[in-house]
C-alpha cells in the first residue's frame, strides 16, 4: 500500500516535470504574453490562489460534484434494471439510444431560460451528459454479466434484490467507475462553458473575465485551478474505486 | 432426509426458432443419502437434469420430488456446484463460502462462524481472506464444496465440478468428495463425463442417451466406497462394462472416427 502511494507520488512527479518542461519550450517558441511561462503562470497561481480564486474554485466543485453525484445517483440504478429487464430494456432501450448522441451541450441555452442564471442550469446541464454516459455503460455492463454467476447465487434461493446485491452491482463496478472518470473529463469541460456563458461565479467564468481584462497571469492561474480540480475529481474517483472494488487488484 | 423422485420428467425449451428437447421421460428414484453419478455423451442432458432437481428449471412434464416435496423452486437444503464452481470473483473465500447463509439470511456471527468451519473441512482454513482469483483451480473447487458444506445440505447435486482440474488435483478431489459423502451421508448426484469418476463415486450410474436425454441403462454399483476400490479387478471391470454402454450409445463416435485418420 505504501509503495503504491510512493510510486504514485513519483508518477506525478515526473508527468508535473515533463508538462512544465513542455510548457516552458512552447512558451519560449512562442513568446507572447497569452502563454506566459510556467514559472510566472505558478506564481501568479500562489498568489491568487487565496485571495482571488478560492471563492469561484468553490463555486465549481460544487457545481460538479453535484452534478456528478445526482447523474451517477440517478442512472445507475436505472441502468442495472434495463440490463437484467429485458422487457424493460425493449422499451426503453431504443429512447435511451436515441438521446444519447444528442449533443446536449447545445441545450445550454434553453437550460439558461429555463432555470436562470445561477447554479440550477450548469449543474442540470452536466447532470444529464453524465448520466447517459453512465447510464448505457451500467446497463450494458448488467446485461454481459456470465449467465453462471447469476444461476449460482439463485441456486441458493436468492431474490432479485440480492441478486442484485451480491452480483449485479458488484459485477457492474469496475465498467461504472470507468465510465465515472470518462464523464469526469466531459463534466469539467462542459462546467467551463457553461460558466463562461452566465454568471458571475466559478472558475469558467473568472477565466474568460480576465482575458477580457488581458490579465494573462490572472487567467493562467484560472486555468491551473480548472485543471487542479479536474485531478482532484479524477483522484476523488480512483479512490472510491480502489476503496470499493479491491477484488480487480489482487495478485494473480 | 432429501430422497430424490422422478416420474416421466421432460424439458422442452425454446431454442433460437425451434423447440429443443432436453429431457424426455426421464424416471430415476434416488434413495436418502444415495451417490448416484450420471453419465452421458455430451449434450445429452445431463445439465438440465440437475437444474430440474435443483428448480431452477421447471420441468414441462412429468414431475420431480425432493424429500417428499415436489419441486417448484430453489430448496433450502440443495446445494447446486456448477462446472465454473458459481464462485463470485468480489467475494473472499469466506464470504463466498458463507453466501448461502447470507442469503437465507442466517445472522451474521453464525454465518461466519459456520463458514469458517466449513473453509477448514475442505483444508482451505488459511485462505479465509482470499479472493478467488487468488486461488488454483482444485481450490475454488474446495471453496465451492465448503458453501454446500456451510449450507449443511442434504442434497448436492453437481455438475462436472472437476472437469477443469488437472488429473492429479481430480484425483484429489474425488477423495475429498467421497470423503465427505462418507460422513456426512447426503444425497448425491454427480453428472460427470469421466468414466472412472462414475465408478468411483456413483453407487448407481445412470447412463443417458443423446439427446433427447432418455435413462438408457442404470449401472449396480455396490462397491463404491470401499477401501482401496479403485485399484481392484472389480473397479476395472466396471469401467470397461461402462465403456461398452457408452459405446452403445455412440459417445465415442467423433472420436473413433478422428483415430480413423491417418
Amino acid at each position: 500500500m505504501k509503495r503504491g502511494l510512493t510510486r504514485r507520488v513519483l508518477g506525478y512527479g515526473g508527468a508535473v516535470a515533463i508538462v512544465l518542461l513542455a510548457w516552458e519550450l512552447g512558451s519560449l517558441a512562442i513568446g507572447s504574453p497569452a502563454l506566459p511561462s510556467p514559472v510566472v503562470a505558478l506564481a501568479g497561481f500562489a498568489r491568487l490562489f487565496v485571495p482571488e480564486l478560492l471563492p469561484h474554485l468553490f463555486a465549481s466543485a460544487g457545481r460538479v460534484l453535484a452534478a456528478v453525484a445526482i447523474g451517477t445517483v440517478l442512472a445507475v440504478p436505472l441502468g442495472l434494471v434495463l440490463g437484467r429487464t429485458p422487457r424493460a430494456d425493449a422499451v426503453f432501450a431504443p429512447v435511451v439510444f436515441l438521446l444519447y448522441p444528442v449533443p446536449w451541450v447545445v441545450m445550454l441555452p434553453v437550460f439558461l431560460v429555463l432555470l436562470g442564471i445561477g447554479n440550477a442550469p450548469k449543474v442540470a446541464l452536466i447532470t444529464v451528459i453524465v448520466f447517459f454516459q453512465i447510464l448505457v455503460t451500467s446497463r450494458d455492463a448488467a446485461r454481459a454479466i456470465p449467465p453462471a454467476s447469476v444461476l449460482s447465487v439463485r441456486s441458493l434461493g436468492a431474490t432479485r434484490l440480492q441478486v442484485f446485491r451480491h452480483v449485479v452491482v458488484p459485477a457492474a463496478l469496475p465498467d461504472i467507475f470507468t465510465a465515472l472518470r470518462i464523464a469526469s473529463g466531459t463534466a469539467i469541460a462542459v462546467l467551463f462553458l457553461s460558466e463562461t456563458v452566465a454568471g458571475t461565479s466559478g472558475l469558467g467564468f473568472y477565466i474568460m473575465d480576465a482575458w477580457g481584462r488581458i490579465a494573462y497571469s490572472d487567467m493562467f492561474a484560472g486555468i491551473l485551478g480548472l485543471a487542479l480540480l479536474g485531478v482532484v475529481l479524477y483522484e476523488l474517483l480512483e479512490a472510491a474505486e480502489r476503496w470499493l472494488t479491491p477484488w480487480t487488484r489482487v495478485a494473480r | 432426509m432429501a430422497a430424490v423422485e422422478m416420474r416421466d420428467a421432460g424439458v422442452t425449451y425454446e431454442g433460437v426458432g425451434r423447440e429443443v428437447r432436453a429431457l424426455d421421460g426421464v424416471s430415476l428414484s434416488l434413495a436418502d443419502g444415495e451417490p448416484v453419478a450420471v453419465i452421458g455423451p455430451s449434450g445429452c442432458g445431463k445439465s438440465t437434469l440437475l437444474l430440474a432437481i435443483a428448480g431452477l428449471l421447471p420441468v414441462t412434464d412429468g414431475a420431480v420430488e425432493v424429500a417428499g416435496e415436489p419441486v417448484t423452486g430453489p430448496r433450502l437444503r440443495t446445494a447446486l456446484i456448477l462446472q465454473d464452481f458459481g464462485l463470485l470473483p468480489w467475494k473472499t473465500a469466506l464470504r463466498n463460502a458463507a453466501l448461502g447463509l447470507e442469503v437465507r439470511r442466517v445472522p451474521r456471527p453464525e454465518r461466519l462462524r459456520r463458514a469458517a468451519d466449513a473453509l477448514g473441512r475442505v483444508g482451505l482454513g488459511e485462505f479465509a481472506h482470499s479472493y478467488p482469483a487468488e486461488l488454483s483451480g482444485g481450490m475454488r473447487q474446495r471453496l465451492a464444496l465448503a458453501r454446500a458444506l456451510a449450507l449443511d445440505a442434504d442434497l448436492v447435486l453437481m455438475d462436472e465440478p472437476l472437469s477443469a482440474l488437472d488429473a492429479l488435483t481430480r484425483e484429489d478431489l474425488q477423495g475429498l468428495l467421497l470423503e465427505l459423502w462418507r460422513s456426512r451421508g447426503h444425497t448425491q448426484v454427480l453428472v460427470t463425463h469421466s468414466i472412472e469418476e462414475a465408478v468411483y463415486l456413483g453407487r448407481r450410474i445412470v447412463v443417458l442417451t443423446p439427446r433427447p436425454g432418455r435413462v438408457s441403462a442404470v449401472v449396480e454399483n455396490p462397491r463404491m466406497g470401499a477401501e482401496g476400490y479403485r485399484d481392484t479387478e472389480a473397479f476395472y471391470a466396471r469401467c470397461a462394462e461402462l465403456r461398452r454402454l457408452l459405446a452403445a450409445e455412440g459417445a465415442f463416435a467423433v472420436s473413433a472416427e478422428e483415430g480413423g485418420r491417418p
